[in-house]
C-alpha cells in the first residue's frame, strides 16, 4: 500500500483554532466531532429518561410519577434515543470520520452539505426540545394514529415536525456517503478491496435515502391531520387507522437496520483487527449487508400481525422476516470463524467484540420468536418485545458503537486511554445489560404489556432485578465519559497504528492531518492483508 | 403453542451457547503470543458458508410453517363458539353477552367452551390481551375484529390493554373469570336483564332507528331486504362482490354509500349513522341482523 507517513502536516484538531473555525468547518473529521459531542449529550438525556422509567417500575404501583408524566417520559426516551442518538451514532460519527479516509480521499463528495446536515440535525433537535417545553408528547415514539392524530392533547405536531426536519439530515448524509463511495475511491481501491465497514455504511445509506422520505411524509400527515382535520387515519371520516402503521413501519423497520448494519460493519473491522486475520468469507459478509438492507424493506408487516391485517399478508411478512435472519446468522458465523486460527489479542476492543457477539446473538434469536406468527400473537406489545429490541439496538448497536469508539479513539484524538478502564466498562455494560433486559423476556412471556406505568404485584421481583441491572449498566456507560475525557488531557500520545491493524486509516498519523493524505493514494492489495509471519499449517 | 415455544427456545439456547463457546474458545486458544504475530491466511470456505446459510434457512422455515399453522388455527374460530362482544373505550372494556348481560372490565366465561370475541373500539386503538389464554387482538376504531379461545381451567385471569391508548393505558385492565358451566349458567341467570342482545337489536331496528321503514322483509321497501343477508355474497352496484360478514353489516350502517348493493342507486338515500350510534348499539344491531333467516315467502 503506498501512503505517506512522516511529513508532519498539522493535525485536523490543531489546524485553525477558535469556535468559528469549528462551526463553519467543511472538514469531515471536525463534523464527525460535532456529531460526537451532540449525540453524546442526547444519549445522556435519553439515559436519564430511561433511569426515571426504571425507577418508576421498581414498584408495582405508579407512585413516583403520575401516568401522564410516565407516558411522556417513555415517549421522549424512545424519540431521543432513536432519532437523536442511535440513527446518527455510527454513520454520522464514525462514518463521517472514517469513510473518506478508508476510501483514500481528502473529504466527502459534498463537504458543505455535510456541514448542512449537522445544522439540520441540530435544528430538528431544537424543535423537538420545544415540544418538551411545550408540555411534552405522550404518543410513544411510534406516534400511532388515531391516538396521535385526534386524541392526544400533547405537543404531537411540534415533535412530529422535529422528527421530520431531522430526517433531512439522514437523507443528506446518506447521499453524501453514496456519492463518495461511488466516485471518489482511490485508484486501485476496487469494490472488493473496500473495508467491510464501508460496505455496511453504504448499505445503510441506501436504506436512509430510500426510507427516510416515507417517515417524513408520514409524520407530516399526522401533523396535517391534527391541524386541518383531513381524516387520513380517522375512520369517522373514511380514513384508515391501520394505514399509518403500514407507512410508519415501512420506514421504521428498515430504520432498525440503519441502527444495526453500521454496528455490523464495525464488528467486521474489529474482528479482523483483533485476530489479525482476513475476515472469513469477505464477499458473503459484504453481500449479506446488502441482502439485509433490501429484505429489510419487505418485512414491515411483521409489526402488524394482530392489527387486523389479513392473515395472508401476515404469512408473506412472516416468511420474509425469517429470511432476514439468514444473512444475520451468516455474519455471526463468519465473525466467529474469523477468530479461528487467528492471533487474537485481549485488548479493550476485543472485550466489546465478545460482548457484541453475545448480546447480538440473543437479540437476533429472540427475533425468531416474534417472526413466528403463532407466538407473536402472545408476545407482541409485551416486555418481550422491549427486551428484544434493546438487545439489538442497545446490546448490538451500542456495543458496536462503543467498540468502534474505543478502536478508533486513538486515531481520532491522537491519545491513548486507560485500557483497564475500558475493560471494566465493557464488562460492566455486558453484565448490567443482561441483568436489565433478560428479566424482561420473562416478564413479556408472562404477559406484562409494554408502556405500563403500574403492573400486578407478582411481577415485582423481575422488575426490581431489571432496575438494579440498569444501575450497573449506567455505571458502565458513565465510565468511558471519565477515562476518555481524561485521556484527552493526560493520555499518552497515540502512534499511527496502535493495534497493528490493516487499513488506510492506520497509515496516516494520529490524529490525521486536515487533508488526510499527503500524496495521492494508490491501493494495490486486498483489505485485511495480514501476511503470516511464520509458516502456519492451514488445516 | 407452548411446544413451539420450547422448540424455538431450545434452538436459540443451542446457538447462543454454540456461538459464545466458539468465540471464547477461539479467543483463548488462538490468543496472540508475540506482538508481531498475525493470523493464518484463511480467506473463507464456500462449503462451510453454504452450510451455515442453508441450516439457519431450513430451521427458520420449520419455525415459519409451524407458526403459520398455529396462527391459522388461532385465526379461525370453530363454528360452535359462543359469542361475546367487547368494546374498548378510553379506559375500560365493555362486555356484552348474547343473553344481554353486560359487564365492565370483567368477563365471565364457562370452562371448556370455545369463546369467540367480537371486538370494537369507540375511540382509539386498544388491544384485548389475555396472557393466560395466549390471545391478543387489536380493537380498531371503524372495524370489528375477532379472536377466540377455550379456557381449560376455572380461575381468574388477567385481562390487559396491550396497545398504548393514552393516559390511563396501564389502568385499562380487568379480569377474565372462568367458571364451571353450571356456575356460569347460574351467574347469567342471576344477572339476567329483561332483554337480550338480539332483542335489543330488534328493538333498535324496528323502533329506535326506524330501519324497518325501508328494509322490509319481503323486499318491498326502499332498501334491500336484509333477511338471509348475513354470510351471503352480495352483488354490488359497481360490479364487485362482497361477503356480508359482520364488518360489512357494520360498515353498511355507519357508511351506507361505501358499498351499495346492486339495484340501488347512488348516492344512497339511507342516512349515515356515523357518530350517532355507539359501538355497543351497532353490535346489538349486527347481532340482530345475523339472526334474520331468509323470508318465509321463499
Ligand atoms: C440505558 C439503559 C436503558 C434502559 C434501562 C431502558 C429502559 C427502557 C424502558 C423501561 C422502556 C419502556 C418500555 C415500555 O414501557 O414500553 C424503554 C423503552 C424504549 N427504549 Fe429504552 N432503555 C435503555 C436504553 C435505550 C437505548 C440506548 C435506546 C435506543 C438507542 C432505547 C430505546 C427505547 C425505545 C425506542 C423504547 C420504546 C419507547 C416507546 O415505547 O415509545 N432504550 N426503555
Ligand atoms: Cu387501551
Amino acid at each position: 500500500m503506498s501512503h505517506a507517513i512522516g511529513t508532519t502536516g498539522t493535525s485536523y484538531l490543531d489546524a485553525p483554532h477558535g469556535l468559528a473555525s469549528w462551526l463553519l468547518t467543511k472538514d469531515h473529521k471536525r463534523i464527525a466531532m460535532l456529531y460526537l459531542i451532540s449525540i453524546t449529550i442526547f444519549f445522556a438525556v435519553g439515559a436519564m429518561f430511561a433511569a426515571t422509567i426504571r425507577a418508576e417500575l421498581a414498584t408495582p404501583q405508579g407512585d413516583l410519577l403520575d401516568s401522564d408524566m410516565y407516558n411522556k417520559i417513555f415517549t421522549l426516551h424512545g424519540v431521543v434515543m432513536i432519532f437523536f442518538f442511535l440513527i446518527p451514532s455510527i454513520p454520522a460519527v464514525l462514518g463521517n470520520f472514517l469513510l473518506p479516509i478508508m476510501c483514500g480521499t481528502k473529504d466527502l463528495a459534498f463537504p458543505r452539505i455535510n456541514l448542512l446536515s449537522w445544522y439540520i440535525f441540530i435544528a430538528g433537535a431544537i424543535i423537538t426540545l420545544a415540544a418538551v417545553f411545550n408540555g411534552g408528547v405522550d404518543t410513544g415514539w411510534t406516534f400511532y394514529t388515531p391516538y396521535s392524530s385526534i386524541a392526544s392533547e400533547s405537543s404531537v405536531t411540534v415533535a412530529a415536525l422535529g422528527v421530520f426536519v431531522t430526517g433531512f439530515s439522514s437523507i443528506l448524509t446518506g447521499l453524501n456517503f453514496i456519492v463518495t463511495v461511488h466516485r471518489m475511491r482511490a485508484p486501485g481501491l476496487t469494490w472488493f478491496r473496500l473495508p467491510l465497514f464501508v460496505w455496511a455504511i453504504y448499505a445503510t445509506s441506501l436504506v436512509m435515502i430510500l426510507g427516510t422520505p416515507v417517515v417524513a411524509i408520514t409524520v407530516l400527515l399526522v401533523a396535517a391531520e391534527r391541524a386541518l382535520h383531513l381524516g387520513f387515519f380517522d375512520p369517522t371520516r373514511g380514513g384508515d387507522p391501520v394505514l399509518f402503521q403500514h407507512l410508519f413501519w415501512f420506514y421504521s423497520h428498515p430504520a432498525v437496520y440503519i441502527m444495526i448494519l453500521p454496528a455490523m460493519g464495525v464488528m467486521s473491522e474489529l474482528v479482523a483487527a483483533v485476530s489479525r486475520k482476513q475476515v472469513f468469507g469477505y464477499s458473503f459478509v459484504a453481500f449479506s449487508s446488502l441482502a439485509i438492507a433490501v429484505l429489510g424493506f419487505l418485512v414491515w408487516g411483521h409489526h402488524l400481525f394482530v392489527s387486523s391485517q389479513s392473515i395472508y399478508a401476515g404469512l408473506v411478512f412472516s416468511i420474509i422476516t425469517m429470511l432476514v435472519a439468514v444473512p444475520s446468522a451468516v455474519k455471526t458465523f463468519n465473525w466467529t470463524a474469523t477468530m479461528y486460527k487467528g492471533s487474537v489479542t485481549w485488548e479493550s476492543p476485543t472485550y466489546w467484540v465478545v460482548g457484541f457477539m453475545g448480546l447480538f446473538t440473543i437479540g437476533g434469536l429472540t427475533g425468531l420468536f416474534l417472526a413466528t406468527m403463532g407466538l407473536d400473537i402472545h408476545l407482541t406489545d409485551t416486555y418481550f418485545v422491549v427486551a428484544h429490541f434493546h438487545y439489538i439496538m442497545v446490546g448490538g448497536a451500542i456495543m458496536g458503537y462503543l467498540g468502534g469508539m474505543h478502536f478508533w479513539w486513538p486515531k481520532m484524538t491522537g491519545r491513548l486511554y486507560s485500557e483497564a478502564g475500558a475493560k471494566a466498562s465493557a464488562i460492566l455494560v455486558f453484565v448490567g445489560f443482561n441483568l436489565t433486559f433478560f428479566p424482561q423476556f420473562l416478564l413479556g412471556y408472562m404477559g406484562m404489556p409494554r408502556r405500563y406505568h403500574a403492573y400486578p404485584p407478582e411481577w415485582q421481583v423481575l422488575n426490581v432485578l431489571s432496575s438494579a441491572g440498569a444501575s450497573v449498566l449506567a455505571i458502565g456507560y458513565l465510565l468511558p465519559a471519565f477515562y476518555l475525557t481524561y485521556s484527552l488531557i493526560k493520555g499518552a500520545k497515540a502512534p499511527a497504528n496502535p493495534w497493528g491493524a490493516k487499513g488506510l486509516e492506520w497509515t496516516i498519523p494520529s490524529p490525521p492531518p486536515t487533508f488526510n493524505f499527503e500524496d495521492d493514494v494508490v491501493v494495490d492489495e486486498p483489505a485485511y492483508n495480514y501476511k503470516p509471519a511464520r509458516e502456519v499449517h492451514v488445516g | 403453542m407452548d411446544m413451539l415455544y420450547l422448540f424455538i427456545a431450545a434452538i436459540s439456547a443451542f446457538f447462543v451457547v454454540l456461538v459464545a463457546a466458539l468465540v471464547v474458545i477461539f479467543a483463548v486458544k488462538f490468543r496472540r503470543r508475540h506482538a508481531e504475530d498475525v493470523g493464518a491466511d484463511i480467506h473463507g470456505s464456500l462449503v462451510l458458508e453454504l452450510t451455515w446459510t442453508f441450516i439457519p434457512f431450513a430451521i427458520a422455515m420449520v419455525m415459519f410453517v409451524w407458526g403459520a399453522d398455529l396462527f391459522f388455527r388461532l385465526g379461525r374460530p370453530p363454528a360452535d363458539a359462543m359469542d361475546v362482544f367487547v368494546v374498548g373505550k378510553q379506559w375500560m372494556w365493555k362486555v356484552q353477552h348474547p343473553s344481554g348481560v353486560r359487564e365492565i372490565n370483567e368477563m365471565h366465561v364457562p370452562v371448556g367452551r370455545p369463546i369467540r370475541i367480537t371486538l370494537g373500539s369507540e375511540d382509539v386503538l386498544h388491544d384485548y390481551f389475555i396472557p393466560a389464554m395466549r390471545v391478543k387482538m387489536d380493537a380498531v376504531p371503524g372495524k370489528l375484529t375477532t379472536l377466540w379461545f377455550t379456557a381449560t381451567t376455572p380461575g381468574t385471569y388477567h385481562l390487559f390493554c396491550a396497545e398504548y391508548c393514552g393516559t390511563k393505558h396501564s389502568g385499562m385492565i380487568g379480569q377474565v373469570i372462568v367458571m364451571p358451566p353450571q356456575a356460569y349458567e347460574a351467574w347469567i341467570a342471576a344477572n339476567q336483564p329483561s332483554i337480550n342482545l338480539v332483542e335489543a337489536g330488534q328493538r333498535l331496528f324496528e323502533h329506535g332507528q326506524q330501519c324497518s321503514a325501508c328494509h322490509k322483509e319481503d323486499g318491498s321497501g326502499r332498501g334491500p331486504s336484509l333477511a338471509g343477508l348475513f354470510g351471503s355474497t352480495v352483488q354490488l352496484a359497481d360490479g364487485r362482490t362482497a361477503v356480508a360478514d359482520e364488518n360489512y353489516l357494520r360498515e353498511s350502517i355507519v357508511n351506507p354509500s361505501a358499498k351499495i348493493a346492486r339495484g340501488f342507486s347512488s348516492p344512497s338515500i339511507m342516512p349515515t349513522y356515523q357518530g350517532s350510534m355507539s359501538e355497543e348499539r351497532l353490535i346489538e344491531l349486527v347481532a340482530y341482523l345475523k339472526t334474520l333467516r331468509p323470508s318465509r315467502s321463499e
